[in-house]
């Protein structure tokens, strides 16, 4: 099957800067799939080569078989939603969402009957005549995404959609997104650095650093087997255990992750001391020092929370230590 | 710890002692009535605009309401619409025509040439090259009106350095034929309507750029891409999202360039054929003419002009963007 997307040693480079740097990628059609990684880590410039806004410096980029250097984003068929949405202020919602319509020649009656449409899917009927200075940052958001899905792309593109929006909303939003996306079964391509809004709404997940992807999976994958300790970091909030406290813990001398969820405060375990608690609501985590490394517990709701300086023992079990590849 | 040296000591008070003096008490009370402070601030430039602008408009309104006697040259007090009437005899209506088409002409070529300065200034110039382009813009306004203006009379005369130029690029018989079109040709540049033109697009042009450029400055970055992206052209982008953002900015301009193009006596004075436009005009009934009241009525119609190109603009939705 042809891939959506296809990135093949796609590099661009800013002068010195190696935004992306020999990138490979395969994004399966009707995949919702997540770019994620810190700022600056070349995620969004991925993005921007797919919209067609940068160029590659060097490497192949094929959308559905088809070459995509050298072609500018007007004659690409693939739609973007911004990250702060970049509604058309001086139009209505039913003008901006008509656009990309209004410019391919489609007629008055039918551009509105679609962008109406449109509108009906993203939950905002009969905001048509409303200019977008007089919504809400979350039907903004609405907007926006209404007005890419009425072009019918064959890739949709979302740089940070939610990041504006405040956390209620954006759950919800992560539950409407997903659910369009498996009814319209379009490709999705959505960049954040939340780990939390990736590993939730994506089918596959790409991890990025320093202009390159370090690990490739699916969410599970990710979470559980994190390759190097950047991933571990990152993605979770696993606990990074370094190869001489592995040792000195009865296990093998290499980088490992233990997820703070592992850990039980029962047996007679490595002794340790609470340092500070905090109170999450399903659960509590406590960050303790152990051998002078910080862990991180957490404590599901209903276990005994000890105080802060109380002397505890930790305990795992050895399949849930994680030996990750030595490189950062 | 660093800590220790931001805790409190015990002496310590909440409330801290007033500044004293006659600044700290009055600090202190305008902080508690700030209206007091805003009425302080606007009273002196409103009594200003008040009385001194607004007050010799209107006294100068009134003139026009009033009538010149044919054989004492006196200013007959009397209420008449006569010199209004004036106006509209051919010699005066073909001032008025005059004026208006060179001040549309001028703020349409102000527009045309400013625009692409005003892009580049607000997308593409930053540090260095923006502080050039303000300086490239404002210096002309640094030298005096007239030390340019009699600059442009040397370089558009027939012995100037462009006709010369032209000369040199075997190109004189386009400037001859230029020279030769009815109307806006003439002897040379320097008394044609085209060099009165041009003076004027050169004056006026920076008030056209400024405007402008603060208009695209606003425009997103992102809005041009997004135009791109969902699928608009170059040229539909800047039909459908540049042009009509920018529009504040121009019609901002385009009342400068327009209305001091009206207004101006100086320039087609100076350069271009005799023929008067109403700021000559104005000059000429309340000078040497004594004929105040005519003077008046002239000056009203750039003001009533201004006024519909106003509410044509508003109505156009030229501020929607705002």
């Amino acid at each position: 099957m042809t891939p959506a997307v296809r990135f093949q040693k796609v590099s661009r480079h800013f002068g010195a800067v190696r935004a992306v740097d020999g990138v490979d990628l395969e994004i399966a059609p009707g995949e919702f799939f997540a770019m994620l990684g810190p700022s600056g880590s070349g995620k969004t410039t991925c993005l921007r080569l797919i919209a067609g806004f940068e160029q590659p410096t060097a490497g192949h980029i094929e959308i559905f078989g088809e070459t995509a250097e050298g072609v500018p984003p007007y004659r690409r068929n693939v739609n973007t939603v911004f990250q702060d949405y970049a509604l058309f202020p001086h139009l209505n919602i039913l003008d901006n969402v008509a656009y990309g319509l209004m410019v391919k020649g489609v007629g008055k009656m039918d551009r509105a009957k679609a962008a109406e449409q449109a509108l009906e899917l993203v939950k905002l009927p009969g905001y048509g005549a409303r200019k977008p200075g007089q919504l809400s940052g979350g039907q903004r958001q609405r907007v926006a995404l209404a007005r890419a899905l009425v072009n019918k792309p064959r890739v949709l593109l979302l740089d940070e959609p939610l990041g504006a929006l405040d956390l209620k909303l954006r759950e919800q939003m992560q539950e409407e997104l997903k659910g369009l996306q498996r009814a319209l079964g379009i490709t999705f391509v959505f960049v954040t650095h939340d780990q939390g809004e990736a590993l939730s709404m994506a089918d596959r997940v790409a991890v990025f650093n320093d202009g390159g992807i370090v690990q490739e999976g699916t969410p599970q994958d990710i979470y559980n087997r994190p390759k190097t300790r950047f991933v571990a970091d990152f993605v979770g909030s696993s606990n990074v255990i370094a190869p001489d406290l592995m040792t000195a813990l009865g296990g093998e001398k290499r980088w490992a992750s233990l997820r703070p969820e592992a850990i039980r405060l029962t047996g007679d375990g490595v002794e340790s001391r609470v340092e500070n608690a905090s109170f999450l609501g399903a659960a509590t985590r406590l960050t303790v020092a152990a051998r002078g490394t910080r862990l991180h517990v957490m404590l599901p709701a209903g276990v005994a929370v000890p105080e802060v300086g109380a002397d505890v023992r930790l305990s795992w079990q050895p399949v849930d230590v994680h030996y990750m590849d030595d490189a950062a | 710890m660093t800590a220790i040296a931001l805790t409190h000591e015990e002496t310590a008070t909440s409330i801290l002692p007033g500044r004293g003096g006659f600044f700290g008490r009055l600090s202190d009370m305008f902080w508690r009535r700030p209206k007091l402070l805003l009425f302080l601030m606007l009273t002196p430039p409103l009594l200003w605009l008040g009385i001194i602008y607004i007050g010799s408009l209107l006294a100068l309104l009134l003139q026009s309401f009033f009538s010149i006697d044919d054989f004492s040259g006196l200013v007959n007090y009397e209420f008449t619409l006569a010199t209004y009437a004036q106006l509209l005899s051919p010699t005066n209506f073909d001032i008025i025509v005059r004026t208006v088409l060179m001040a549309a002409l001028v703020t349409l070529a102000s527009a045309v040439v400013a625009f692409p300065i005003a892009y580049y200034a607000a997308r593409y110039a930053r540090g260095k090259w923006k502080a050039l382009f303000y300086l490239g813009v404002m210096l002309p306004l640094w030298s005096s009106y007239l030390v340019k203006i009699y600059a442009w009379k040397l370089i558009l005369a027939k012995e100037g350095i462009l006709t010369w130029f032209f000369a040199k690029l075997h190109l004189a018989w386009l400037l001859d034929g230029v020279l030769a079109l009815p109307i806006i040709g003439g002897n040379s540049l320097s008394v044609s309507y085209i060099g009165t033109f041009l003076v004027f697009v050169y004056v006026w042009l920076p008030y056209m750029i400024l405007p402008t450029q603060a208009a695209l400055e606003r425009v997103q970055g992102n809005l041009i891409e997004a135009s791109s992206d969902l699928g608009a052209t170059p040229g539909q982008t800047f039909r459908t999202v540049l042009f009509p953002l920018a529009l504040p900015g121009i019609v901002a301009g385009s009342i400068f360039t327009f209305s001091l193009t009206l207004g101006d006596y100086i320039i087609p004075q100076i350069i271009g054929s005799s023929r008067l436009f109403i700021g000559q005009a104005v000059y000429a009934q309340q000078g040497t003419a004594g004929n105040v009241p005519l003077a008046a009525a002239f000056s009203v119609v750039p003001i009533v002009i201004m006024a519909v190109y106003l509410w044509l603009a508003k109505k156009q939705g030229a501020f929607d963007a705002l």
